[in-house]
């Protein structure tokens, strides 16, 4: 530890202070490194990582399962650095971008051609979003399969849940911004999806006393369509209030994440002996019959008296050496992707015309497909249930077993594999169906519009899909294993939808093998 | 005499409830009604009282401007007006499922967003829209010229009789 020398009675103050200027860069040093140098033993390491305040939140040590890349392939993490990639680019963007509708268009021009790094920036910031949602969506599959939601970790899967909508909520609202022919269909068609209930209200004849659907669209858009009003609601909306929530959610996910103990993993073993890397390894000493109970303040296993600690190892540098590779990983494929892709820029917003086909960004097209047979079930009531039905997975699946493993509990593998082919052969049964076919306005023309809310593509792909999990839970007599069939099912749904509205629907939003075999207009 | 203390408390022997955390109880209650009031009235606030944005109400010329059985586009403002025997009459041409802007066809207007299709009359005849193209309400302006009122929808067959 470097300190100065002590005052003696003798030197003068003006002494004083010209040896303190000449030790400044050294005690300056000392302030920010208290410690000075690598951390070199374990109680040096412990102190580095829990006498930061961004380093705390992790553990000192970390158990060997949790750092193992299999278990969570880095999915969080990669959601967490694109997030922060978000944040800086979108930082830099908003020192250009002028939300006016007059203004937005030659502002993305200018952040397009003039500014220096500006088509970059802008490219990185579209780039991190997509990754988001990617990594967003696959970190809560893997947080699915390997069972990681249950007790006691269900809050942190409800919390979790609140961030994948916000960082939906957020790539919707950054879509109107650029004010281009792309930004200004996909929110009209977003907007009037809000405004859907009145489907509902128009056929019972109730729209003029009861408007859940108006009041949503004018919310949303401040207006009747969308313009000046709407810009600047969005606007705040994604570089304010949907970050500010975001970053609180994101904290209390990873406050959770310590109180529950740490990821999600199998209970080591009474004997120290596990199998671990394909072989039987001790994983630590056995010895303990008394635990740490007043200590464990946090919740989840005690850790036994005189356990070694085998099953763990320290945070620095091993955890910090794999946070900061997933960080480099997630740049680097930013960087790349963004250097030879550029981010689309439309023409001008032109309320005449709409695009053709209007498309929404990709990872709404499948809802959008749903949209195509009935904005209020397909655009409302599907994703409500799809919300709904996974906050409730944790607490209608209570029994223990399989945490922190990927299909830990036996026959989820096969389950998994079977739901996979029958939510494939369903949705793509159901789009060949309704692509050769047509739906119900085809045959009866004068059908109420009450019979097309309940009955279509999307909501039969619901009943199936609820009705393939009720038959897992008869016969296979397990609820995780009912709802790994329907997570599998809804998961291969959206994905399937997701891709044949990107690939398959055309200009009118009609079935073509290929985009290339779009008629040119 | 027992004291109240050595009572076990139960369902049919609650425990006392005493003055100050009946007082305290109810001070939090009155606080968080307060609070839920205020928030609600502040919620109100997003909600438009004034809808912004243009007045769709447009002139768009006199009646002798629309020969009878001829269709006049207005793009910009989305409708048509046609004239027939009965009269003169407006259709949006914003389609009903999510409001983009249909095309005129062959056999009447086709929607580009999700292939809605409907008939020269606005009757739905395949896709998702919900509901037929409205009809708009039509008035006459003091210096003869005719309005349309995009925001007005009158039942279909109503015609302005000139
Ligand atoms: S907006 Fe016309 S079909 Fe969807």
């Amino acid at each position: 530890m470097a300190t100065t020398a002590p005052p003696s009675e003798t030197i003068s103050a003006t002494q004083e202070f010209l040896s303190n200027l000449r030790q400044l860069p050294r005690n300056l040093k000392d302030a920010w490194f208290r410690l000075g140098r690598v951390p070199g033993s374990e109680r040096e390491e412990s102190q580095a990582t829990f006498h930061n305040l961004f380093l705390h939140l992790h553990s000192v040590r970390v158990h060997r399962r949790t750092l193992s890349p299999s278990l969570t392939l880095g999915l969080g993490l990669i959601a967490t650095f694109s997030f922060v990639v978000l944040v800086i680019t979108g930082l830099l963007l908003m020192i250009y971008y002028k939300p006016s509708t007059a203004l937005a268009y030659p502002s993305m021009k200018d952040i397009h051609y003039v500014v220096a790094t500006g088509r970059f920036i802008r490219n990185l910031h579209r780039w991190a979003a997509h990754i988001m949602v990617i990594a967003v969506f696959a970190h809560m599959a893997r947080v699915f399969f390997t069972a990681s939601y249950k007790r006691p970790r269900e809050f942190n899967w409800l919390v979790g849940l609140g961030l994948l909508v916000l960082t939906l909520a957020l790539s919707f609202t950054g879509y109107l911004l650029p004010y281009d022919q792309l930004a200004y269909w996909a929110t009209t068609i977003g907007a009037n999806i809000a405004n859907s209930p009145r489907e509902l209200t128009d056929a019972l004849g109730i729209t003029p006393y009861f408007d859940p659907g108006g009041l949503q669209k004018r919310l949303l858009l401040g207006a009747q369509t969308v313009g000046e009003d709407s810009l600047i609601r969005f606007y705040v909306l994604h570089v304010f209030l949907l970050p500010l929530l975001l970053v609180i959610l994101l904290s209390v996910h990873f406050w959770r994440i310590r109180k529950d103990g740490g990821l999600a993993r199998p209970e080591d073993p009474a004997g120290g002996w596990a199998e671990w890397g394909g072989k039987m390894q001790r994983v630590f000493e056995p010895l303990a019959t008394k635990t740490y109970g007043l200590m464990a303040v946090v919740r989840g296993r005690r850790p036994p008296v005189n356990r070694g600690p085998e099953g763990t190892v320290m945070s620095w540098p091993h955890l910090f050496w794999a946070e900061l590779a997933v960080f480099m990983l997630t740049i680097a494929i930013t960087l790349v992707l963004s250097f030879y892709i550029d981010a689309p820029l439309k023409e001008l917003a032109n309320p005449a015309v709409p695009e053709n086909p209007a498309k929404a960004p990709w990872y709404f097209l499948g809802l959008q497909e749903l949209v195509s047979y009935s904005a209020f079930m397909g655009g409302l009531v599907i994703p409500s249930i799809a919300v709904i039905g996974l906050a409730l997975i944790p607490f209608l699946d209570r029994r223990p077993g399989g945490e922190g493993v990927w299909f830990g509990t036996p026959g989820e593998r096969t389950v998994a594999w079977q739901s996979l082919l029958f939510g494939l052969a369903s949705t793509v049964g159901m789009l060949a169906f309704t692509v050769n076919f047509g739906w119900l306005r085809n045959w009866f023309p004068e059908i109420h519009q009450l019979w097309i809310i309940a009955i279509n593509p999307g909501s039969i792909l619901v009943v199936l899909f609820a009705g393939w999990s009720l038959w897992v839970l008869r016969r296979r007599n397990s609820v995780r294993l009912a709802a790994v069939a329907l997570f599998t099912c809804f998961l291969v749904g959206f994905v399937v939808l997701t891709y044949f509205a990107t690939v398959h629907r055309g200009p009118n939003w009609q079935f073509y093998w290929w985009p290339s075999q779009w008629p040119v207009h | 005499m027992p004291d109240a203390n050595d009572v076990k408390p139960s369902r049919l022997a609650p425990p006392p409830v005493t003055r100050r955390s009946f007082l305290s109880l109810s001070a939090l209650v009155s606080f968080l009604a307060a609070m839920g009031t205020a928030l609600a009235g502040v919620l109100r606030l997003p909600k438009p009282t004034v809808e912004p944005g243009p007045v769709r109400r447009y002139k768009v010329g006199h009646p002798e401007q629309f020969p009878l059985g001829a269709e006049t586009l207005f793009a910009e403002e989305n409708f048509v007006v046609r004239r027939d025997a009965a009269g003169i009459y407006a259709i949006a041409t914003t389609c009903t499922h999510l409001g983009c802007a249909v095309a005129r066809t062959s056999e009447g207007f086709a929607c580009p967003c999700h292939g809605s299709k409907f008939a020269d009359n606005g009757r739905v005849l395949a896709g998702p829209a919900p509901r037929p193209l409205p009809w708009l309400e039509i008035s006459r302006a003091a210096d003869g010229q005719l309005v349309v009122y995009v925001d007005r929808e009158v039942p279909p067959g109503t015609h302005f009789p000139v």
